[in-house]
C-alpha cells in the first residue's frame, strides 16, 4: 500500500467513525431512555371551566391581554370566549368578536365581513358562553410539530415556546386542533397562552382566573388529590374539546354543549 | 484515488464537518432532551426560567387594600363583591418601553374609566335565559352620558362615586 | 404601541361566519411554491435518471439538460422558505437543533443528501471538461489576472481527479448510473416528505391523509417533465430564432440550428403522460372517498371544493391543467408547439394542485362553520405582503432561470454533435 492510500483510507475511516460519534454529543442514550422511566414533576397543571356561569363579560381576555404583554388592538388573543346561540326554528350561530376582548355588548351576531345577525329576545331558544384557551394537553400535537425544538413542555405540562429560538414556520400553528396558537405581532414568533407560567409557579392565579368574577375559570394539580379542581374533575361529569385528535387535552369543561366547535 | 466518485464525497463529509462544528458555537450550551424525552422536551432549558421571570402585573386585591381599604370593605358588601380592583382599573404593574413600571411607585394614579362600555360588559342586556348572564341585572346605557355619573361602581348605590 | 397590530397572515386573509379568533391563513404563496419548486426539482432529476439508469436512448440529449436545470432549481426552493419565515436569520436552527418528531426537520437531511448526489452526478459527468479546461489554462504562460483566477477555478472543480484516461471516464460513467439510481429514492423523498409534512397534520381535515405523499410524488414527477419540456422546446426556438437573426444581419447561409428530434419529445410526453394519469387518479380517488364516507368536516370541505374554490380545483386545476393536456398529448400526429403548450398547461395544473392544497386547507375554520377568503397581495404596501405576495412568488420563479443561464456556462447542456 502506498503512502497516499494509506492516508487515504486513514481519513475516510476517521470520517467514517467521527461524524456519526458526534450524534451522542447531542443525543445521549442514557437520558432517552432515562426519561420514560420516571415521571419526576409534582404538578401536573390542569384547567376548568364552568360555561353555566360564564356571562360573557371578556375580563378574562382583557386581563390577559395586559398581563401577558399581546397589543390590546391586535385580533389573535391567548384567551377567548366564544358565544353560541340557537334559535327556535333551529338555526345556529356563533361568534367571537375580537375573541371577546371588549365582551357582548349587542345582541347582533357577528357574522364577519362586516355582516350582522340579528335574533330577537323571543326567537332565542338557547344561548351560552364558552371561555377557550390553550389545553396544555399531555401529547401535544403542537410540541410535535416544531422543526427546531423551539416549543416545548415542562415537567409540569405547560407548553411553553422559546422566543428566541422560534424561527417562525407556523407548522405549530397548523398543527393545534384548537386554534391556540398565533405569530405575536412584535416578536414574530409563535405564541399561545401559557396558563401564565411565571404566576402560578409563584403560586399566584392565572390572570384570567383572576379576572373572573364569576368563578367560570380555575385552576389546578392533578397530582394533589386534595385540589378543589382535581375534586371536581374525578368527582363531577366533566369533559374537553376534540378529544379524536388524540392530544389529551388538560382544560375541563362543565356543561359543555354538544354545538361547541 | 483509485475511484474518482470518493473526491466528491470527501467534499461533502467536509461540509457535514463544517456543520457538525459551526453548532458548537451557535447552539445554545443548555440545549437539551427535558424531562418530557425527545418528543416533548427538545429544548433550551433555560427558557424555562426565561417565562417564570416575566413580570407579573396584576397583583390582586390584597396589594391594593393597603391603601384603599375603605374601598374594599365597600365593595365587598356589594353585589361587585366578586371584582377584583384591576379589572376596571388596570394591573398595578405595567410595562413601559420595556421598563416594569408599579402604582404607587412609578405610577401617580391607575386609570378611572368611566366609559360605559366597561359596564355594558356584563350590563348589557342580551336575552339569554339560560346563561349564567341572565342573573344580571341588565341596564341600558344612557344615549350620551356616563353611567358612573349617578351609578356608585364600588357601592352599586346611586350616589355618585367621588 | 406596537407599529402594526396585524399579525401575520391577517393582511390577507377575509373572516367569513365563524372563524377563531386566532385563526388566519398563515401559509400562503411561498408555501405554495415551495412544494411546486421541490416538485419540479425532483420530477427533473427522475426525467434524467430515466436515460442514466433505465437506459432510455431517446431521452440522452435531455437527461443532461434536466440534470443541470435541477441543480439550479435546487438553490430556488430554499428561497422560498427563507421568504417564508418570519425570522430567516433563523434558518440554521433546522440544521443544528433538528427535532426530528417534525416533518419539517427532515429537510436538512433530505435536501443536503440529494443536492449532494446530484452535485456529484453532475461532477461525474463534467469532470472531463473540468480537467480540459484546466490543463488548457495550465499550458499558457504569463496568465492574465483574468485567467489565474479562471485556472484556479476549473482546477478547484477539478478536485485534484485528472485522470480522463479511458477506464476511468468508464468507471465515473458506472459511477454516474449508480448516483442516478440512489437518487431516485431521495427524489421521492424530497417531495414526498413535502406530502408528509401536510398529510401528517391531523388537525387539518383537508391535509390529512395517508394519500398525501404519494399524490406529492406523482404530481412532482409530472411537473418536472413538463417544465424540461417546455424549457427544452422553447431554448431551442430561442436559439434557432437567434441563429437565423445572426445569418439574415451576416448575409451568410444558414447553418442551422439542429431541431429538436420528435422522437425525444413524443418518448418525454409518453412518460408525462403516465405519471399524469396516476396523479389525476389519486387525487379523484381520494376526493371520491371523502365524499363518500362524508365525516364531519366533509359539509365544510364539500362547500370549500365544490362552491368557494370551484374555479381555481375543477376549471384551472383539472380542466386546464389537467384535462386539456390529455386531450392535446393523445391526440395524433404530436407537434413540438403541441408538446409545449400541453406541457406548459400540466405546470400550471400542478400550481393550482399545490393552491387548492395549502389554501384550501386553509379556507375552512377549524369550527367547521366558518370560511376564510385568500387575497392574494398584489401590490406591496410592506416587506410582508412583498415576501408573500405576487413579486416574491415572481423573484422566486426567475432566480432558477437565472442561476441556469449562469451554470450553463460551467455545464454545458447543448447535445453532443452527432458524430
Amino acid at each position: 500500500m502506498t503512502r497516499r492510500e494509506f492516508l487515504e483510507k486513514m481519513g475516510l475511516g476517521i470520517a467514517a467513525t467521527a461524524i456519526p460519534a458526534t450524534f451522542f454529543s447531542v443525543v445521549k442514550p442514557k437520558q432517552l431512555f432515562a426519561q420514560v422511566a420516571a415521571e419526576k414533576s409534582k404538578v401536573r397543571w390542569a384547567f376548568l371551566v364552568d360555561t353555566y356561569k360564564c356571562v360573557g363579560c371578556g375580563m378574562c381576555v382583557r386581563a390577559c391581554k395586559l398581563e401577558n404583554e399581546i397589543p390590546y388592538d391586535t385580533s389573535a388573543t391567548r384567551t377567548w370566549v366564544e358565544r353560541y346561540v340557537e334559535t327556535k326554528d333551529g338555526r345556529r350561530f356563533a361568534d367571537s368578536p375580537k375573541g371577546a376582548r371588549d365582551g357582548f355588548t349587542s345582541p347582533l351576531i357577528d357574522l364577519g365581513m362586516g355582516k350582522t345577525q340579528e335574533i330577537k329576545a323571543d326567537e332565542v331558544q338557547k344561548a351560552f358562553f364558552v371561555p377557550k384557551l390553550c389545553n396544555q394537553c399531555e401529547d401535544p400535537a403542537c410540541v410535535q410539530a416544531c422543526p427546531v425544538g423551539a416549543t416545548y413542555q415542562t415537567p409540569d405540562g405547560v407548553a411553553l415556546v422559546d422566543r428566541t429560538w422560534c424561527i417562525g414556520c407556523g407548522y405549530c400553528i397548523m398543527a393545534c386542533p384548537y386554534g391556540a396558537r398565533f405569530f405575536h405581532p412584535a416578536t414574530h414568533t409563535a405564541e399561545k397562552c401559557t396558563f401564565c407560567y411565571h404566576r402560578i409557579t409563584k403560586g399566584l392565579q392565572p390572570a384570567c382566573v383572576d379576572a373572573c368574577a364569576f368563578g367560570a375559570r380555575s385552576i389546578g394539580n392533578l397530582k394533589d388529590p386534595e385540589d378543589p379542581v382535581t375534586k371536581i374533575i374525578s368527582t363531577e361529569r366533566v369533559s374537553v374539546l376534540k378529544s379524536e385528535f388524540g392530544t389529551k387535552p388538560q382544560v375541563f369543561y362543565i356543561g359543555l354543549d354538544e354545538e361547541v366547535r | 484515488m483509485r475511484h474518482s466518485v470518493v473526491r466528491p464525497l470527501l467534499v461533502v463529509a467536509a461540509v457535514v464537518a463544517l456543520i457538525l462544528v459551526a453548532r458548537v458555537f451557535l447552539v445554545p450550551k443548555d440545549f437539551t432532551i427535558g424531562e418530557r424525552g425527545y418528543r416533548f422536551g427538545w429544548h433550551r432549558l433555560g427558557n424555562e426560567q426565561d417565562w417564570k421571570n416575566f413580570t407579573v402585573k396584576y397583583q390582586g386585591n390584597d396589594y391594593c387594600a393597603a391603601c384603599h381599604g375603605d374601598k374594599i370593605e365597600a365593595i365587598k358588601a356589594s353585589p361587585h363583591a366578586d371584582i377584583q380592583c384591576e379589572n376596571c382599573h388596570g394591573p398595578a404593574v405595567r410595562m413601559v418601553d420595556g421598563v416594569a413600571k408599579q402604582h404607587p411607585a412609578d405610577i401617580d394614579k391607575l386609570e378611572v374609566d368611566t366609559n360605559p362600555a366597561l359596564c355594558q360588559r356584563c350590563h348589557a342586556p342580551l336575552p339569554y335565559a339560560s346563561s349564567g348572564r341572565s342573573k344580571i341585572r341588565y341596564m341600558d346605557p344612557v344615549p350620551d352620558g356616563e353611567c358612573v355619573a349617578c351609578h356608585n361602581p364600588h357601592t352599586t348605590t346611586m350616589e355618585a362615586a367621588k | 404601541m406596537y407599529p402594526n397590530p396585524l399579525i401575520h397572515g391577517e393582511a390577507w386573509t377575509l373572516k367569513e361566519l365563524f372563524v377563531l379568533p386566532n385563526e388566519n391563513i398563515y401559509w400562503s404563496l411561498q408555501i405554495v411554491c415551495y412544494p411546486f419548486m421541490t416538485g419540479l426539482v425532483a420530477g427533473a432529476f427522475v426525467l434524467s435518471s430515466l436515460y442514466h439508469v433505465f437506459g432510455v436512448k431517446q431521452l440522452k440529449d435531455i437527461a443532461r439538460f434536466a440534470l443541470v436545470f435541477s441543480f439550479s432549481l435546487l438553490f430556488a426552493a430554499p428561497m422560498t422558505l427563507l421568504l417564508h419565515l418570519l425570522h430567516p436569520e433563523r434558518a440554521f436552527n433546522v440544521f443544528s437543533t433538528p427535532h426530528f418528531t417534525s416533518a419539517i426537520a427532515s429537510f436538512g437531511v433530505i435536501f443536503f443528501t440529494y443536492a449532494s448526489i446530484v452535485a456529484t452526478e453532475l461532477w461525474l459527468l463534467f469532470r472531463k471538461r473540468f480537467v480540459e479546461k484546466s490543463l488548457a489554462l495550465k499550458a499558457v504562460t504569463g496568465k492574465s489576472f483574468v485567467q489565474k483566477i479562471q485556472y484556479l477555478f476549473w482546477t478547484a472543480l477539478t478536485i485534484g481527479g485528472f485522470d480522463i484516461s479511458h477506464e476511468t471516464l468508464e468507471r465515473d460513467e458506472k459511477a454516474v448510473k449508480i448516483m442516478a439510481g440512489i437518487g431516485i429514492p431521495v427524489a421521492l423523498f424530497l417531495h414526498g416528505y413535502v406530502g408528509f409534512i401536510f398529510g401528517s397534520v391531523k388537525a387539518n381535515a383537508l391535509w390529512m391523509t395517508p394519500l398525501m405523499p404519494v399524490i406529492f410524488i406523482t404530481s412532482a414527477v409530472v411537473s418536472g417533465i413538463a417544465l424540461c419540456t417546455v424549457t427544452y422546446i422553447v431554448m431551442n426556438s430561442i436559439k434557432k430564432w437567434l441563429s437565423a437573426r445572426r445569418a439574415a444581419k451576416t448575409r451568410s447561409i444558414d447553418a442551422g440550428v439542429a431541431n429538436i428530434d420528435l422522437g425525444v419529445i413524443k418518448t418525454t410526453a409518453n412518460y408525462l403522460l403516465a405519471f399524469l394519469v396516476a396523479a389525476i387518479s389519486l387525487e379523484l380517488l381520494d376526493l371520491v372517498f371523502r365524499g363518500y364516507t362524508a365525516v364531519k368536516s366533509w359539509d365544510a370541505l364539500r362547500s370549500v371544493i365544490y362552491v368557494h374554490d370551484f374555479i381555481p380545483v375543477f376549471i384551472l386545476q383539472y380542466g386546464i391543467g389537467d384535462l386539456i393536456p390529455l386531450i392535446l398529448l393523445l391526440s395524433p400526429r404530436l407537434s413540438l408547439r403541441r408538446a409545449a403548450i400541453a406541457a406548459a398547461f400540466v405546470l400550471f395544473g400542478i400550481f393550482m394542485m399545490r393552491w387548492n392544497v395549502v389554501i384550501g386547507g386553509q379556507a375552512f375554520s377549524l369550527t367547521f362553520s366558518g370560511f376564510m377568503h385568500y387575497e392574494l397581495p398584489i401590490i406591496p404596501h410592506d416587506i410582508e405582503t412583498y415576501k408573500e405576495g405576487i413579486f416574491g412568488a415572481l423573484t422566486v420563479f426567475t432566480v432558477p432561470f437565472v442561476l441556469f443561464y449562469f451554470i450553463k456556462k460551467i455545464l454545458p447542456v447543448d447535445p453532443e454533435p452527432k458524430a
